[in-house]
């Protein structure tokens, strides 16, 4: 157990000495959850919208005030061609265009239908989808009104009895104003623990091969399974700080609820740790050089882990094939951990199928890394 | 001239010599790219929905069959009465629980209002909005029914008020791989030029053998471009195969003249490089140049660029600090000549633009390289 310790210090010793280092592990992931709490946001507002009214009359401009006032548009130009409207569209300071042509005021008001058309710039098709719902949603709105006075006017006025409707009420859970800050931030402690954990494992380990101090430690009594715990255990003390930092910035900073209780976020926290300290070994002991354990652990595998975990991207959108590959993904199930403990406010009793996922995988990768690993050193 | 050629031919062959990091930085755009194109959209389909009917009148059949036949959800339990609905969610069985109350018939039959509930897992708030988008527009239809339905009572069949005919240009399928591509290109070529640079410069400093080469009669200009020119053609080779993979696996054609897509990139490529090089005059070791890279410049061009997120419904603060992230304008750019068919006349703000980040990093870069400080 000394020489174990004896490794930590040496280990906590190298990162101290390399000072620039010391803001990047404590600086970068507040930077991270600062942006990525205000950055991410995919409520579609004020979508920038060119209007064409060639009609001109009291009910197209009863209509557009109508678009406007929805809050979901924002009229940033007038045009008198579809043309002109389109220039728009392609310069990219436009998303929407809102054509009414002549004839929309006289054929609403003689009953018959009026034509209304959206110029949609779909490049960006998520927010021009949700966009266009929006616009459907106001003509529909519009045109149940008219519908109204219509039946009314044909009733004489009378209004009874009235038209038999459904109402939706709807209760959302665990994020009722459904803030997308509230999905996202708890996120950032999945990404900071990922890059923290798995990167420094790799690099600290390839840095003494490149250097060349690996054969001086191989050489001193210390046995494999010493070497190999004390070299990790810094960077799974590192790994548990973030936990702290993050959480506490995620709660105080931005004002997501932590339902669950913080032990066992903790816990699980750890259980996810033992899998990327074993996958930053495993990298280290496939790669010569520090350039390429970089390369290897974030390109390779970081970004593929991070977009498949259902981090920011939901998994069930995903196709069958690569949903089924997400499983082997420790990443996806720590996601789940994150957001069942800071939202839903599980505890064990929900999440154990995901504890146990990560700690079987945590060990069968570990002993894969330490095996390779101690190949290496005979 | 000869110098210059020196360098860059020392460069590629330490390029060569480590077949792995090329191989990254070739083909790994191409690798994100198909994980981009085939798994990640924002199209959200088969929603997982219990439905509680605790009326069971032909109203409230009608509602339910409206919702499970959309393809928007799929009807995973139907619990009965007494159930815990809040456990149903909480255990993420379904996504959605439409409850229909026992007077919901006789409501609408009376002409007042039925109200259902629907119960949301908010916790994915982009996805819990577009579902609840979806019931919005199927209880909405619903009710147009019965307007229609009382019309007819009346004995009257009227045209419909309004007809909103959407026309989407340039992407009239809606698909994200189209949007999501050009972001990818900026993304991939911000990895490979500004971090291989970065890493290329302070590797010889780690080894020592940044030395050697300010002793050797060489100028700063020819230094600099020997080391970024290599990895010029490194990533315009890595555009080129992301250009043809979206083209035979996504059918992505570009529209726009393909000498104003290069022009476009090069000019993108030029700051990225230089990025490249002024942080490896601040960085000594590798570890924190690859975590200075992803911090500031990886990180705001998936976030801060435009690529997923939208910058205009972010803060002013923030939205003032992405006028600083070249992507920002390459993105317009660059979606605007690949979908939209245009020149690069309609963008000449944004090549401006990139234009005067490259001058500007590049200008600190040398200067910095020629004080010594690297």
């Amino acid at each position: 157990m000394r020489v174990v310790w004896q490794v930590i210090v040496k280990e906590f010793l190298q990162i101290r000495r390399d000072l620039r280092m010391i803001p990047v592990i404590f600086v970068a992931p507040v930077v991270q959850i600062t942006i990525f709490g205000f950055a991410v946001n995919t409520d579609v507002t004020n979508v920038p919208t060119v209007l064409v009214d060639q009609d001109r009359s009291a009910a197209s401009r009863d209509f557009v005030s109508r678009f406007v006032d929805s809050g979901y548009f924002e009229v940033v130009a007038s045009e008198e061609q579809v043309e002109a409207a389109e220039r728009w569209l392609a310069a990219g300071r436009a998303q929407l265009g809102l054509v009414l042509a002549p004839g929309l005021g006289a054929a609403l008001g003689a009953g018959r239908t009026a034509a209304v058309q959206v110029i949609a710039d779909g490049t960006d098709a998520a927010s021009a989808s949700i966009a266009l719902g929006y616009a459907s949603a106001v003509a529909q709105g519009y045109g149940m009104e008219v519908q109204a006075r219509r039946l009314r006017a044909a009733r004489g006025g009378a209004f009874s009895p009235g038209i038999g409707q459904v109402g939706l009420e709807p209760r959302v859970f665990y994020n009722p104003d459904l803030r997308s800050r509230w999905y996202y931030v708890p996120a950032v402690l999945a990404m900071v623990l990922l890059v923290m954990t798995l990167l420094l494992s790799a690099m600290g380990v390839v840095r003494e091969k490149e250097i060349g101090t690996m054969e001086q430690l191989i050489v001193t009594p210390i046995r494999p399974w010493q070497l190999l715990v004390g070299k990790l255990a810094p960077f799974a003390i590192i790994g548990i700080i973030q936990v702290f930092l993050v959480t506490g910035v995620t709660m105080f900073g931005f004002g997501v609820p932590l339902r669950g209780s913080f032990f066992v976020l903790l816990g699980l926290s750890g259980l996810f740790i033992l899998s990327t300290l074993g996958l930053g070994l495993l990298v280290s002991t496939l790669v010569q050089n520090q350039q390429q354990a970089m390369m290897g652990a974030a390109l390779a595998l970081m970004m593929p882990m991070i977009l498949l975990s259902g981090l920011i991207f939901p998994i069930e959108n995903m196709p069958p094939v690569m949903q089924v590959i997400t499983y082997a993904i420790p990443l996806r199930y720590y996601a789940e951990i994150i957001r069942g403990v800071f939202l839903r406010g599980s505890g064990l009793a929900v999440l154990w199928p995901q504890a146990v996922a990560l700690l079987g995988m945590g060990l069968a990768i570990l002993t894969v890394a330490a095996l390779r690993f101690r190949k290496r050193l005979d | 001239m000869r110098r210059l050629g020196a360098v860059a031919v020392k460069e590629l062959r330490q390029i060569r010599r480590d077949p792995f990091s090329l191989l990254m930085l070739v083909a790994f755009p191409a690798f994100m790219l198909v994980i981009y194109g085939f798994a990640l959209n924002f199209d959200v389909r088969h929603v997982k929905l219990a439905v509680q009917d605790r009326d069971h009148s032909p109203a409230s059949r009608e509602l339910v069959a409206s919702f499970t036949h959309s393809t928007y959800f799929d009807l995973v339990a139907t619990p009965g009465p007494g159930t815990d609905l809040d456990a149903l969610v909480e255990r993420r069985v379904a996504r959605a629980v439409l409850v229909i109350p026992e007077r919901f018939g006789r409501d609408v039959a009376a002409g007042r209002v039925g109200v259902v509930q629907l119960l949301l897992d908010g916790a994915d708030s982009t996805t819990a909005a577009t579902v609840l988008g979806y019931a919005r527009a199927l209880v909405s239809e619903a009710n147009a029914e019965l307007v229609a339905g009382a019309f007819a009572r009346a004995g009257r069949r009227p045209a419909p008020p309004l007809d909103l005919a959407p026309r989407v240009l340039y992407n009239p399928e809606l698909e994200s791989t189209q949007f999501l591509l050009p972001g990818l290109i900026g993304l991939l070529l911000m990895l490979t030029a500004v971090l291989s640079t970065a890493l290329s410069v302070v590797r010889e400093k780690e080894r020592g053998t940044m030395e050697q080469l300010r002793v050797a009669p060489l100028r700063t200009f020819e230094l600099v471009l020997g080391k970024t020119f290599p990895y010029l053609g490194v990533s315009l080779l890595g555009t080129l195969i992301v250009l043809v993979t979206a083209r035979l696996l996504f059918g992505v054609e570009i529209r726009g003249p393909h000498l104003d897509l290069l022009v476009v990139v090069l000019l993108y490529l030029f700051g990225a490089l230089g990025y490249g090089l002024l942080i490896s005059t601040i960085a000594n070791s590798q570890t924190f140049a690859f975590q200075v890279g992803l911090i500031t410049s990886l990180l705001p061009a998936l976030l801060l660029s435009g690529f997923v997120f939208q910058i205009r419904v972010m803060p002013p603060w923030l939205q003032a600090i992405t006028y600083l992230v070249p992507n920002r304008y390459f993105l317009v750019a660059l979606r605007g000549i690949i979908l939209k068919g245009e020149g690069l006349a309609t963008y000449w703000p944004q090549v401006g633009a990139l234009l005067l980040y490259g001058l500007v990093v590049t200008a600190l870069a040398s200067v910095r390289l020629a004080r010594g400080e690297a």
